[in-house]
């Protein structure tokens, strides 16, 4: 360092030996320093993983019961008299029937004791209103079953299956609960004759919303968000690849692609609600779109995640080497060659993975479907993007502000699907991004 | 035009003060002088003919009025100090210069009597006829094959699957690269060696068969074994295409060229037979260049 033997410490020059000396009295700190930066990362790191623990096992906690629903076996006699008096075999007459009195008439003879009007209402809470439901499906797919004697099992009340699932205080006064003393007995007793039993819930995943939470299922929201993405990708993915390719290889730099920069910049930043009153306004009010329907619904989400998959789209078209350009057009290639060819291949990674980051909050986003009606009450299935649909986020909002206790459950475990969809599609985009960069 | 030259121009050429010196940079910077050319710059029967090219960078006149005529089958060289322009003159052949914002081109430059800046003039013929091999090895990032095919295939050159295997075999084995690469076709163009990629962009050049190839500094990126394989190969060229040269190593220019242009700040300086200039340059300028006393 110095080449000179240092004649004299001070202004002149700083002596290696000194300067050493002031390094390693300030080395301890340094390395304290040092340590406490990586212990504030990892302390970071840790509490996310606690917030994230916390929620997963809340949401599992309480959700993993509604995987399951109480069933009760009954001896159901499909009394000919009820069901078809004139012995027609009419489907019209067989669906038409009161089945929901067979079942009540079960329960009387299951339990001859309960005669009082108020006390036999009690008892019939017992199995749910849809069971009458099922007993007709059976009998219009099978009318050999009129006049026999069956044991069937039925889908107890929901205040019931909180019971069974344990979910109800036994202890607290018969005032302070839903579940009475009297309907507490006739359960003990139907369990302990082996008539009740919790079963995997097919109904959860095969049905459509209902007023009842045991007949309450997220198949209807389920079709409904997959319309609504499917439209939303359809429509998406190639405006925003096409505006990205525009803007990044042919659009001429000027003041107006500069306006139309920042402004799609500023779009991405737009809170979500104003996107949905302006698919009101402009979807539903004036181009007469049915409203709850998922094709609004995908127009309403296709305006939210474009700035997000332009954005996305540019930066993996700007990553793409210069030289491959000059390349392509060096033998002769057209700008859209050079593209199509080249350019667009080497960035679908990238823009694949704005897409479906894209997608994964589209399919969480609740409030601009609020806007445009897909908040109704709807049980029927969406057949198509013009009926009307609710999306799982928005079937999750509508569960947790209702009363029931059953709900709070299904709540949960509607966001535990919702959360699986979601790490789903993530890792799409990771396979998707790993395949596609394989070929660089 | 960096300033890093101008000032070793103005302390080699001037031999003044550093204060003269960076004072002569400055009036240098605003108003560079055009200057005549030394020698001939016009052949029998041009392959290429360039009448007055200035190239201009905003308000940067990086190419100042350069007459230059390329002749049939011949390799013909420039060389000079960086920031010297022939780069640019070179990426005006093909209109390359097209896709920088803000460069602008004057001049005609004729090929078959036809001038390319003339409007009206599509660049993808152009471009086919006049390919170009670019200083850094830039394979697509596909398979060998891919990567010949590619030109052939976007100009329809072939017929049938035939036609376009047979054209890429040629290519292949022009550019001396078959031997090598015949047993993984398949196999990305990316995974060859240095000197075998810039072969392979020579094949992708050749494939779709242009007349005129232009070579930017093609071996500066390569390690001198490989620099050779490229300068025989450019020999062997010879024999069917035109070839402009830009190198920065004059004893590669000695080697591989007929002509050779010597480039100072924009300026064609001298034009002449490789050995002529080489030996017994008449501008003081090249004489200096050649000579080592700067660039």
């Amino acid at each position: 360092m110095n080449s000179q033997k240092p004649t004299r410490d001070g202004a002149d020059g700083m002596d290696s030996r000194r300067t050493i000396e002031i390094v390693r009295a300030g080395l301890r700190r340094r390395q304290a320093a040092e340590k406490r930066f990586r212990l504030y990362g990892l302390l970071a790191i840790l509490l996310g993983l606690v917030f994230l623990s916390v929620l997963f096992v809340s949401i599992v906690g309480n959700g993993y019961s509604a995987f399951a629903q109480t069933y009760v076996r009954l001896p159901v006699y499909f009394d000919a008299a009820v069901i078809d008096p004139e012995g027609t075999r009419d489907p019209e007459t067989l669906g038409s029937a009161d089945y929901a009195g067979l079942v009540k008439a079960s329960l009387r003879e299951m339990f001859p004791a309960v005669t009082e009007r108020g006390e036999r209402r009690a008892l019939y809470g017992i199995i749910s209103n849809g069971a009458g439901f099922e007993l007709r499906d059976r009998v219009l797919g099978d009318p050999a079953l009129i006049g026999t004697r069956q044991d069937v099992w039925l889908v107890a009340d929901d205040e019931i299956d909180m019971l069974v699932k344990g979910r109800v205080d036994r202890t607290l006064p018969e005032l302070d609960r839903r579940v009475k003393d009297d309907q507490i007995g006739w359960v003990d007793r139907l369990d302990a004759e082996g008539r009740v039993e919790k079963r995997f819930n097919t109904n959860f995943f095969l049905a459509g919303d209902s007023r009842d939470p045991e007949l309450a299922g997220i198949r209807g929201a389920l079709v409904g968000s997959l319309y609504t993405l499917l439209l939303t990708l359809a429509l998406s993915f190639p405006i925003g690849v096409a505006a990205a390719v525009y803007l990044e290889e042919f659009a001429p730099r000027n003041r107006i692609t500069d306006l139309i920069e920042v402004n799609i910049n500023n779009l991405a930043a737009v809170p979500s609600i104003v996107f949905g009153l302006l698919g009101l306004a402009v979807f539903i009010n004036f181009f007469g779109i049915p409203r709850s329907s998922p094709l609004v619904g995908a127009l309403v989400l296709t305006l939210l995640v474009l700035p997000t998959i332009i954005i996305a789209s540019r930066a993996a078209l700007k990553s793409v080497p210069p030289s491959i350009r000059e390349a392509a057009l060096g033998v002769g290639a057209s700008p859209m060659q050079t593209v199509i060819y080249h350019v667009l291949p080497l960035a679908m990674p990238g823009m694949l993975t704005g897409t479906i980051i894209g997608m994964a909050h589209a399919l969480g986003e609740t409030a601009p479907l609020l806007m445009i009606g897909m908040v109704a009450f709807i049980v029927s299935i969406p057949a198509g993007v013009f009926d009307p649909a609710t999306v799982l986020p928005v079937q999750i909002f509508l569960w947790a502000d209702s009363p029931e206790r059953a709900f709070v459950e299904k709540t949960s475990a509607a966001i535990a699907v919702l959360l699986a969809f979601l790490i789903l599609m993530n890792a799409v985009a990771v396979i998707l991004r790993k395949r596609f960069e394989r070929r660089w | 035009m960096s300033s890093v030259d101008m000032i070793e121009k103005a302390v080699q050429s001037e031999r003044t003060s550093f204060r003269q010196a960076a004072k002569d940079m400055d009036s240098l910077t605003r108003r560079p002088e055009q200057r005549e050319t030394v020698g001939e710059v016009r052949v029998e029967d041009p392959r290429v003919r360039c009448n007055d090219v200035n190239v201009y960078y905003g308000e940067k006149h990086a190419v100042m009025g350069v007459n230059l005529d390329i002749g049939r089958n011949e390799v013909i060289a420039m060389i000079g100090p960086s920031g010297c322009g022939k780069s640019t003159f070179l990426r005006c052949l093909n209109r390359m210069n097209d896709t920088i914002v803000g460069c602008r081109v004057t001049g005609q430059i004729f090929m078959d009597d036809q001038d390319i800046n003339a409007s009206g003039i599509d660049v993808v013929p152009l471009r086919a006829m006049v390919g170009m091999v670019f200083q850094k090895p830039n394979p697509f990032p596909k398979s060998i094959w891919e990567n010949v095919a590619f030109g052939p295939r976007i100009h329809g050159l072939a017929h049938n699957k035939a036609e376009l295997e047979e054209m890429v075999v040629t290519s292949l084995q022009r550019a001396g690269l078959w031997e090598e690469v015949k047993d993984r076709l398949e196999q990305p163009g990316t995974g060859l060696s240095g000197g075998q990629q810039q072969r392979l962009c020579i094949a992708r050049t050749i494939a779709v068969g242009p007349e005129v190839i232009l070579m930017d500094e093609p071996c500066s990126a390569l390690d001198p074994i490989a620099t050779a394989v490229i300068e025989d190969l450019i020999d062997e060229l010879r024999g069917h295409y035109s070839i402009v040269i830009v190198t920065h190593s004059m004893q590669q220019a000695a080697r591989v060229s007929q002509r050779t242009a010597y480039f100072h700040l924009g300026n064609l300086i001298e034009v002449g037979e490789t050995t002529q200039i080489f030996t017994n340059p008449v501008h003081k300028l090249t004489e200096d260049y050649i000579t080592g006393r700067f660039g």
